[in-house]
């Protein structure tokens, strides 16, 4: 009895675990793409709306100890769970236009979501090493999908190899950590008064491995090669859906494992900080591929999300948390956009170049796109700058004042290379004869209510920031 | 005597594992490790950890090992050169990483005095299938599920990776 309460209690996780199986044995009897697509939909849908109810319930363990509900888990749920819906929603037009439909894709797709699920609610290390796996070794597919692709190919050789070389750091420091403790709970990590060598040497193994995933300068050489091989779609997801797992699973094992050594961490954190911000946002200048751009821009965004947890207080955390979700929807759309005008065959339409007089082409596109970039150069009054300034001011409360103001330095020269793909679209002359695809009805609508939500969430920042300061 | 056996175990399964790495032919090595294996199953029988002595016997010896001679003579190695031939900076480094983990191993395993440790009757109990199952099945329940789609994903994607004209349904 005490197993199906707790099967109830996580079932955003569990609906979607069956719907990993289902959509695996749909593709198994050759069902059509229609078909596997709405039913993963149709699932992700139904978790969603479970995972925003248990916002509001009060936080509890389950299966032992080994997961948390409701607090910051289900908010990182909720968040996992909106990306995931979003990037599943844009696939059927973009695999149905690049002509490399396999149906294996869904359930990979949804077992990775599993993984995310698993990682942002882990609250015992082997639950943590065991979410964070499945997610890797399904993006490690997921970005090769594109087999005819040979950067595909690249990009997913690239990304398992560096991949497993960061898992043996996070392994080697969960055993350490378990030397040091003897337990892998979190909660018992944190009770651990006697910090000797064994111990500052997992955390920082730990530490390590989870910079590798969330692409810290300097742990971040896979990012860009990774981010421009595979699939558009399948970028946005990595880049939003993954990192935020990666983040969340990161604020509960700071917040409960390693809460009594704040000082010493937070001075790591303040050093990486900066190296992200300063080193991500300074490539991402001079980078003349849209999706490469935006790899290096994802990384700078991971700076400015360290900076939350450097400062190491609720507030921080909080503000990660909101980050992480203004972040998700923006970056779903502006990669949404560029999937749509790469979607032609036998033309590379990431390179810098082919967006110039794009904007009269499909304007609604164009437009829509222009959003989702101020969004992500934090210009007022759109969801990144309501997200940038609780960050920056999080970090100020916390006396770390040099590192918002070179925070805020970074980000104001980011909006060069983010106005400058408007510059081409709407102000420089078409180069190349290029006639769009024609784009889908579900397609448009999919970017349109993201470009709102980013506009509207980013007048209203108070819905979502009310929700987090009950955690 | 459970110490002479320890010593015999000890010694057998340290000299396997110099012969793994120093024989030239690859099968050899192969055939070596599974010795190696087979001495370490031994001395979890030492412990009294007899799930763990299975499992070794019946996983790693048996299964990956035969997955591994399989590869072997399929791929057909050539025998190596070897290792030690020339010196360069990267075996150096090596050694180095090697001696930083071996001093960590031997940091931790320090502080016991004695050669084996007493075992307890508590102790006995833990390493029984019996324990095992009811810890997984309780406890660890949730993970070992987690560990069920881990599998499942990695099966599926390898066979995804592997398929050479995938089913496309356009």
């Amino acid at each position: 009895m005490e197993l199906l309460h707790d099967i109830n209690l996580y079932l955003p996780g569990t609906i979607i675990a069956i719907a990993g199986l289902v959509v695996m044995m749909l593709s198994a009897f050759n069902a059509d793409h229609k078909t596997v697509y709405w039913t993963s939909i149709l699932f992700t849908a139904v978790a969603l709306v479970r995972s925003f109810a248990d916002l509001f319930v009060t936080q509890t363990e389950v299966f032992h100890n080994m997961a948390a509900v409701g607090g910051i888990a289900s908010f990182g749920t909720f968040i996992i769970l909106t990306g995931t819906l979003f990037t599943l929603l844009l696939c059927y037009d973009y695999f149905e236009k690049v002509g490399n439909y396999h149906s294996e894709v869904y359930a990979i797709i949804l077992f990775a979501t599993v993984g995310m699920v698993v990682l942002a609610t882990a609250t015992n290390l082997v639950t943590v090493f065991l979410g964070l796996e499945t997610m890797s070794i399904a993006l490690y597919v997921l970005a090769g999908v594109v087999k005819s692709d040979k950067r595909g190919i690249e990009a997913a050789l690239k990304y398992f190899l560096l991949g497993a070389f960061s898992t043996g750091f996070f392994l080697y420091g969960i055993a350490l950590l378990y030397g040091a403790a003897g337990s892998t709970s979190l909660a018992d990590i944190g009770a651990v008064t006697e910090k000797g060598l064994i111990y500052w040497a997992g955390v920082s193994l730990l530490l390590t491995g989870f910079f590798f995933k969330v692409s810290a300068v300097p742990f971040h050489m896979w990012t860009p090669d990774v981010y421009q091989g595979s699939a558009t779609p399948i970028t946005g997801y990595m880049a939003t859906a993954a990192k935020s797992a990666g983040f969340i699973s990161l604020i509960l094992i700071l917040s409960r494992a390693l809460d009594t050594s704040v000082e010493q961490w937070s001075e790591v954190f303040k050093v990486i900080a900066v190296l992200t911000m300063v080193f991500g946002n300074i490539i991402a200048l001079v980078q003349t591929n849209v999706k490469r751009m935006l790899a290096y821009s994802s990384i700078a965004h991971a700076g400015y999300i360290l900076v939350g947890l450097a400062a190491g207080t609720p507030e921080g955390y909080t503000a990660v948390q909101f980050y992480l979700f203004a972040y998700t929807l923006m970056n779903i759309g502006a990669f949404g956009v560029i999937a749509y005008y790469e979607r032609y065959k036998g033309a590379d339409l990431t390179e810098l170049d082919n967006y110039a007089g794009l904007g009269f082409e499909k304007p609604l596109m164009a437009v829509v796109l222009s959003i989702f970039l101020f969004s992500l150069a934090g210009i007022p009054p759109l969801l990144g700058f309501a997200g940038k300034y609780l960050v920056f001011a999080a970090a100020v409360q916390a006396d770390m004042i040099l590192l918002a103001v070179i925070g805020v330095l970074t980000s104001a020269a980011a909006a060069f290379y983010y106005l400058r793909v408007m510059v081409y679209l709407f102000m420089k002359p078409a180069v190349k004869d290029i006639k769009l695809a024609p784009v889908g009805g579900i397609y448009t609508s999919v970017i349109v209510i993201l470009a709102l939500l980013t506009v509207v969430l980013g007048v209203m920042p108070w819905t979502i920031a009310d929700i987090l300061a009950t955690f | 005597m459970v110490t002479y056996i320890f010593i015999l175990l000890a010694t057998l399964a340290i000299a396997s594992a110099l012969a793994t790495i120093m024989s030239k032919s690859t099968v050899n090595s192969a055939l070596f490790l599974v010795l190696n294996m087979v001495a370490l199953a031994g001395v979890y029988l030492l412990l009294k950890a007899q799930f763990l002595a299975v499992v070794q016997i019946l996983v790693y010896a048996g299964a990956i090992m035969v997955l591994f001679l399989f590869v072997i003579m399929l791929l057909n190695v050539e025998d190596e050169q070897s290792v030690f031939s020339k010196f360069t900076f990267k075996y150096a480094f090596g050694v180095f990483l090697g001696v930083i983990v071996a001093a960590q191993i031997l940091y931790a395993v320090a502080s016991y005095t004695d050669i084996l440790p007493d075992i307890s009757g508590e102790m006995v109990y833990v390493g029984t299938v019996e324990a095992i199952g009811t810890t997984m099945f309780t406890e660890y329940l949730f993970p070992f599920e987690v560990t069920a789609i881990l599998l499942t994903v990695a099966v599926v994607g390898a066979l995804f990776i592997a398929q050479r004209k995938p089913n496309s349904q356009n």
